[in-house]
């Protein structure tokens, strides 16, 4: 009987395949729900899967400059390198024609484009043009491109530049990733360090990651017993106890912010106790704020209900009698929190740790008021490029950095304690 | 009943409260002896969990002591006590195996490894779980996850175990296996074991001897036959098994019989005198269904008529629902022997022998 249901294909009582009946019953249903899922996906594709490709594609975008370019470029990939110093009569040509003819906006981004790779690209095109104009105007084309190019700006002779260009012939370009990570090219195209005073990022990376990693312990040090608290205190409190923990969601992120200058300036309330107290003298006051302590303190206190409401969750499920069960089963208390309790908070750990991390290695406002120096996070660059250097590649490359270490981090959270055993509610 | 250098188990004017206005247990006397089954048994709110859980260590007694093997434990923290304990849902770890979830007692007492593989394997063959040491509690059945409690419970060879309603969670027929299952590893252990719970034939199937709680107060002591046969007052006779009740007042006393008038001028009844002192008392009589014959006469007295509401044909009986003495949820059980003809509305002759009469409090 069994073998029959396992070999041969079923059908139903009117003779039609089983398999096919199935289908065709549940063929509303699904479509029912797809079209009920329809608006989200729409909306997830057009307001986040769409910008992060975008990021991702302007990370390594270099399209501009080539289309800008075009016929420079090509002539210059045909340039031996090994054979002549400097590139042949063509590639001046190009160039001569292209920076004469070209349309004068897209000319101009592409020098801001070029000054990425080397600064003073963009003076000397413009010193170039305005000759080039000139000429042109007067109808005088040179016979010898090279020789006119050279005498307009004598930088021309200079291979360095030529080499330069080399990184700008591709349609995509890693640099922005390097200059990301500090670094750029030489004069022979090799990756190399920044200079020493130009290096920012790296440093900054790892700050990010640092104040990053702490705050999530603080708030895992901090939020634990608040959650255990909430889980187990009689209801009218646990009541009052949330609303102290939700009362910040209600208040705006920048009054928070503020307020936490307030507190934490030297001239501000907790030094002020501090003086009081007698415990620092007034010459003595705490620098608590614009550096590293302001942006982990005011960080860890506006991030710590993401903590807490991941674990209270976890916690709140966790039956009271588990304590009790392992007590009298001979544990001491302190054995039968870490052998019982603990382990299994570790979904709500999890949860509200990468929860926390990934908010925290991302956090702009808080780090860019309170910071102040050197307590700037990565999102301070990114906005910098954003907004003042329009350096849009760089920023691409900064998120896409970001992005990345997000993953890197959830990889390996998996790899060591399982995507499944996070649990929100 | 028993002394002390006999009790294993011994509560001694024990009061407990949680609030300082209202006491849950009051002055509680209670002697376990050692191997005994004992069965705290009552409604909810009765303080047979709180009594539990104070000999658990668990809840503080607010006056009086508790002595086991003679001495007083109050003071000793649960996790020195010695005592396993069966909880209500269970309380198995989730994140550990069943091994590990027995393990868990023997290795907090630095039991070396391979006794405590023995033991936890010679635990799991007891409850018939053999092959399941490492899986998931969440992997097991209602009743599996009963069995490795229970197995947990004994591992560690405490010197009592309770069990706190372990098997209100499980279906019918699952319960009443449990019940024989743990009725023999009792037999089988000779453990002392406390248990609590509500329902009265689960205490009935597994006890030597059940303390009946209510509002606090053992009510009575005894081995399930003296309880259902003989009860002490009317909450017991109420509790246990069905019970038909008929008010009046004490006219005479006789020994150890008395006369009752009842209420609205019924007639007269004759019963045991239990639990009412004097002439004009009010009592309340207590008759259990199976002791009413019907269609015979009484020679001595209690001969009533009643008027059937109601029959249920309930297979091995038909259960009718009479009125009788102004009482309409008079129950008589009548043996499904073929000759019982009567309809709802038929008048019947009842009666019943004063010896099963109980004449009790109000």
């Amino acid at each position: 009987m069994e073998d029959c249901i396992s070999t041969s294909a079923l059908l139903t009582t009117d003779g039609v395949p089983l398999k096919q009946s199935l289908k065709k019953a549940e063929r509303k249903n699904k479509l029912r729900a797809f079209l009920l899922v329809f608006p989200l996906l729409l909306f997830i594709i057009v307001t986040f899967v769409m910008p992060i490709g975008d990021m991702l594609f302007r990370s390594v975008d270099d399209s501009q400059i080539n289309g800008v370019f075009s016929n420079t470029f090509n002539e210059y990939k045909k340039w031996d390198k090994e054979k002549d110093v400097l590139p042949p009569e063509e590639v001046y040509k190009a160039l001569f024609e292209e920076l004469a003819y070209g349309e004068k906006i897209q000319i101009g981004r592409a020098l801001t484009r070029m000054n990425y790779s080397k600064s003073g690209w963009k003076s000397l095109i413009k010193t170039t043009s305005r000759e080039i104009k000139k000429a042109v105007k007067k109808d005088e084309l040179p016979n010898n491109y090279k020789e006119f190019l050279i005498s307009a700006n004598d930088k021309w002779a200079d291979p360095t530049f030529w080499y330069a260009m080399g990184q700008m012939v591709n349609n995509t370009t890693p640099i922005y990733y390097w200059n990301a990570l500090d670094r750029t090219y030489d004069q022979d195209q090799n990756v190399v360090m920044q200079d020493e005073k130009r290096r920012i990022y790296i440093k900054t990376w790892i700050k990010t990651l640092k104040i990053s990693v702490y705050v999530t312990i603080f708030c895992l040090i901090l939020g634990f017993p608040v959650a255990h608290l909430l889980a187990n205190l009689p209801l009218r409190y646990s009541n009052l106890l949330m609303i102290f923990v939700l009362l910040p969601f209600w208040t705006s992120l920048l009054v928070r912010t503020t307020a936490w200058i307030v507190m934490l300036q030297q001239n501000g309330v907790i030094n002020g106790i501090l003086v009081w107290l007698g415990i620092l003298s007034d010459d003595g006051r705490l620098q608590l704020v614009y550096n590293e302590t302001g942006t982990l303190i005011a960080m860890t206190q506006i991030l710590l209900p993401f903590m807490i409401l991941p674990l209270y969750s976890v916690m709140r499920v966790i039956p009271k009698s588990h304590m009790r069960a392992a007590q009298n089963l001979g544990a001491k208390p302190a054995t039968a929190f870490w052998r019982v309790y603990l382990p299994q908070t570790i979904p709500g750990m999890s949860a509200g740790g990468l929860l926390v991390f990934v908010l925290a290695i991302g956090y702009f406002i808080t780090p860019e008021l309170v910071g102040g120096k050197d307590g700037k996070l990565i999102g301070h660059w990114i906005a910098y490029h954003l907004k003042t250097t329009l350096n849009w590649g760089l920023c691409a490359a900064l998120g896409a950095i970001l992005l990345g270490v997000m993953l890197i981090f959830y990889w390996l959270y998996n790899k060591i304690v399982g995507i499944d055993n996070i649990k929100l509610g | 009943m028993n002394d002390t250098s006999q009790s294993f188990v011994k509560f001694e004017k024990i009061d407990k409260s949680y609030d300082g206005e209202v006491l849950v247990v009051k002055n509680l006397n209670l002697d376990i002896a050692k191997g005994e089954f004992v069965t705290m048994l009552g409604p909810s709110g009765s303080g047979k969990t709180t009594t539990l859980m104070m000999l658990a260590g668990f809840e503080t007694p607010t006056n009086g002591e508790i002595f086991l093997d003679t001495k007083p434990i109050s003071k000793i923290p649960p996790y020195e006590r010695e005592i396993g304990m069966v909880f209500q849902n269970y309380a198995l770890f989730p994140h550990m195996t069943v091994e590990e979830n027995l393990s868990f007692p023997l290795e907090v007492r630095k039991i070396s490894k391979p006794e405590t593989k023995e033991k936890v394997q010679k635990a799991l063959d007891m409850v018939e779980l053999g092959n399941f040491g490492t899986r998931f509690p969440a992997q097991l059945s209602g009743g599996q996850q009963q069995r490795v409690a229970l197995a947990r419970a004994l591992v560690f060879e405490p010197r009592l175990v309770l069990m706190d309603e372990p098997l209100g969670a499980l279906d019918k027929n699952l319960r009443e296996q449990m019940q024989y299952e743990i009725k023999h590893i009792h037999d089988r252990i000779g453990i002392t074991v406390v248990y609590v719970t509500h329902d009265q034939s689960e205490a009935l199937t597994m006890s030597n001897r059940i303390a009946v709680f209510n509002d606090g107060v053992v009510q009575q002591l005894s081995t399930p036959d003296i309880l259902y046969e003989k009860p002490e007052n009317s909450f017991v006779a109420k509790f246990i098994g069905e019970n038909n009740t008929l008010n009046g007042m004490v006219t005479d006393i006789n020994g150890e019989t008395c006369t009752v008038e009842l209420d609205n001028g019924f007639g007269k009844v004759k019963a045991l005198k239990i639990n009412v002192n004097e002439k004009g008392d009010k009592t309340q009589l207590s008759i259990r269904p199976e002791r009413v014959t019907i269609d015979s006469t009484n020679p001595e007295a209690n001969n009533f008529e009643g008027k059937i509401l109601e029959l249920i044909y309930l297979g091995d009986h038909i259960r009718a629902r009479l009125n009788v003495c102004g009482n309409n949820e008079f129950i008589v059980k009548v043996p499904n022997e073929g000759s019982f003809s009567h309809k709802e509305g038929d008048l019947l002759n009842l009666s019943w022998n004063p010896d099963d009469v109980r004449a009790l409090d109000i």
